[in-house]
């Protein structure tokens, strides 16, 4: 079943039309890769379906109402989560009070039970020992961690990943992957836009590829890595061939 | 010699005064980036309703400021929902110009009300002398003062570092947008915010108006007064404004006691002027991109 349907989305500033028509469908559970060039709009989308940018066109309907028009705020209640390109996690408070941010906002816990989640959370992406360090003290590897962790505790039920792994070495790559394997299992539903292809074949069921605004092709990940359409758009193939 | 201590004395518990008058602009400043212009004002206005509920109405200084606390956190909290939250999001200039017009609406409105006469909260204490040798005396007003303000700073910075309510605050103001993805409704955060400022703005009312006379034009005089407290403690740091605080009221005893009375003021301001030079992000502040 489709937890988000997206249809027509466009966005332009100016004469710029940075997306055309967007059209994809999330199921529930499903981790959904997104790829493409540099400028095709991957996290302008992601910007959108947060709630950053208002769509000139196309709607967004999850879990059958259309909330093309909420607001941030709206949608964090609703269940998204997001991490950023940049993480930004809150930096004058420690790892652990970031995470009870999530908790007890997010997630409506009272104060007690956002504790307990949060130390669980901490362990869960391998933070617990530097809970008292103020976020804006961390390194990289370790604010993309917190940020993760951040988006868990608002309990969402999707999470939207901007390039979590970019940066990473192959074995803390691994380590996200696990921690996305375990969510799946819980119930979570994510959109992924990553440029390190491994992450996309191990770790998506499905791939979709973004260029010049368009989703140009859709399908399970070793397909679409192999596909015509993406060699295309990779190599930058003339459109009228 | 005992002059000079006399002067250091004075200097710092005139110094905790100023810090309460600073912390509000400070704190508001630190969470929404927003100059409040209108925080003298808010003070004075504050002093007008205490004055009132002192003498007129209940007869007790305590009860007094509790109420006229109630009465400020309710117009501060529409004030920012209705006026300053509408525009907050179109950059600073806007509600810079929102507090502006508070600001003139307020001070017109209590000379319209009160009158431009001067007024002042009677308080037992300041024709006390806590300490009274041949050489040294201390002030009971001045000391009370001191007392309060530290407290004042103190306890709000409690708030904002050890309470949850607090972290929502610091969370909000270190990345805005994260903060509401995650469900904190960051505008009524800053409506709690401007409360929070204006219930130390009300407190430091009642310790003006019992120390000096007020009139309702007297506002802009402690805005400068919250100006130079912040921008020597820092912008946005708490502990700051007390450092601030008291080291804006030594500038200024010390230079009367060296310079003679006339110099006092513009020390204050000659000394806030060479920080901004030195040190443009005042003396706690962390430096911003």
């Amino acid at each position: 079943m489709a937890i988000l349907s997206v249809s027509g989305l466009a966005i332009s500033f100016g004469s710029n039309h940075v997306l055309k028509s967007v059209n994809f469908e999330l199921n529930e559970t499903e981790v959904l890769g997104v790829i493409g060039p540099n400028g095709a709009g991957k996290t302008v989308m992601l910007n959108i379906l947060t709630g950053l940018l208002k769509p000139t066109a196309g709607s967004i309907v999850y879990m059958g109402a259309d909330i093309t028009g909420k607001s941030l705020y709206d949608r964090g209640r609703m269940g998204f989560g997001r991490t950023f390109q940049i993480p930004r996690p809150f930096e004058k408070l420690t790892a652990y009070e970031n995470v009870m941010v999530g908790g007890i906002f997010g997630d409506g816990l009272s104060e007690k039970a956002a504790g307990s989640k949060a130390s669980e959370i901490l362990e869960l992406i391998g933070l617990y020992p530097k809970a008292g360090v103020f976020a804006g003290k961390l390194g990289l590897l370790d604010r993309k961690r917190l940020e993760i962790g951040v988006a868990l505790a608002s309990n969402p039920k999707i999470l939207l990943f901007d390039e979590v792994a970019g940066g990473l070495t192959e074995s803390e790559v691994v380590e996200i992957l696990n921690i996305v394997l375990k969510l799946k299992a819980d119930g979570v539903s994510f959109i992924w836009i990553e440029h390190v292809l491994k992450t996309m074949l191990e770790g998506t069921d499905r791939v979709m590829c973004l260029a010049q605004g368009r989703d140009v092709v859709c399908g399970l990940p070793a397909e679409v890595l192999a596909s015509k359409e993406v060699s295309e758009v990779y190599l930058g193939a003339d459109e009228d061939e | 010699m005992y002059i000079i201590i006399q002067s250091v004395i004075t200097g710092i518990l005139l110094g905790g005064l100023y810090a309460v008058i600073g912390v509000g602009m400070s704190l508001v400043f630190g969470i929404m980036r927003l100059t409040n212009i209108a925080h003298g004002d808010l003070m004075i206005l504050a002093s007008y309703f205490t004055m009132l509920f002192a003498m007129e109405i209940v007869g007790n200084v305590f009860l007094a400021l509790l109420i006229t606390i109630v009465l400020m956190l309710i117009l501060s909290f529409l004030i920012q929902t209705f006026l300053v939250n509408r525009v907050i999001d179109k950059g600073p200039e806007p509600s810079l110009l929102v507090m502006f017009g508070v600001s003139i609406i307020i001070r017109n409105a209590l000379i319209l009300i009160f009158g431009a006469n001067n007024r002042t909260i009677p308080n037992p204490l300041s024709t006390t002398n806590i300490l009274n040798s041949p050489n040294i005396s201390i002030s009971g007003g001045y000391l009370v003062n001191f007392i309060v303000g530290v407290a004042v700073v103190l306890v709000l910075m409690f708030i904002i570092q050890k309470t949850y309510f607090g972290m929502s605050i610091r969370a909000t103001a270190s990345n805005r947008m994260g903060a509401e993805l995650l469900g904190v409704n960051t505008k009524r955060i800053f409506a709690y915010t401007l409360c929070l400022a204006v219930a130390t703005a009300s407190i430091a009312g009642l310790l003006i108006g019992q120390t000096f006379v007020f009139y309702p034009s007297t506002g802009p005089q402690y805005l400068i007064t919250a100006f130079g407290v912040v921008v020597i403690g820092g912008m946005g740091s708490l502990g700051g404004t007390l450092v601030g605080g008291i080291l804006l009221g030594l500038v200024q005893l010390l230079s009367a006691h060296f310079f003679g009375t006339g110099w006092q003021t513009i020390a204050g301001y000659v000394f806030m002027l060479v920080i901004l030079t030195i040190r443009p992000q005042g003396i706690f502040a962390k430096a911003r991109r």
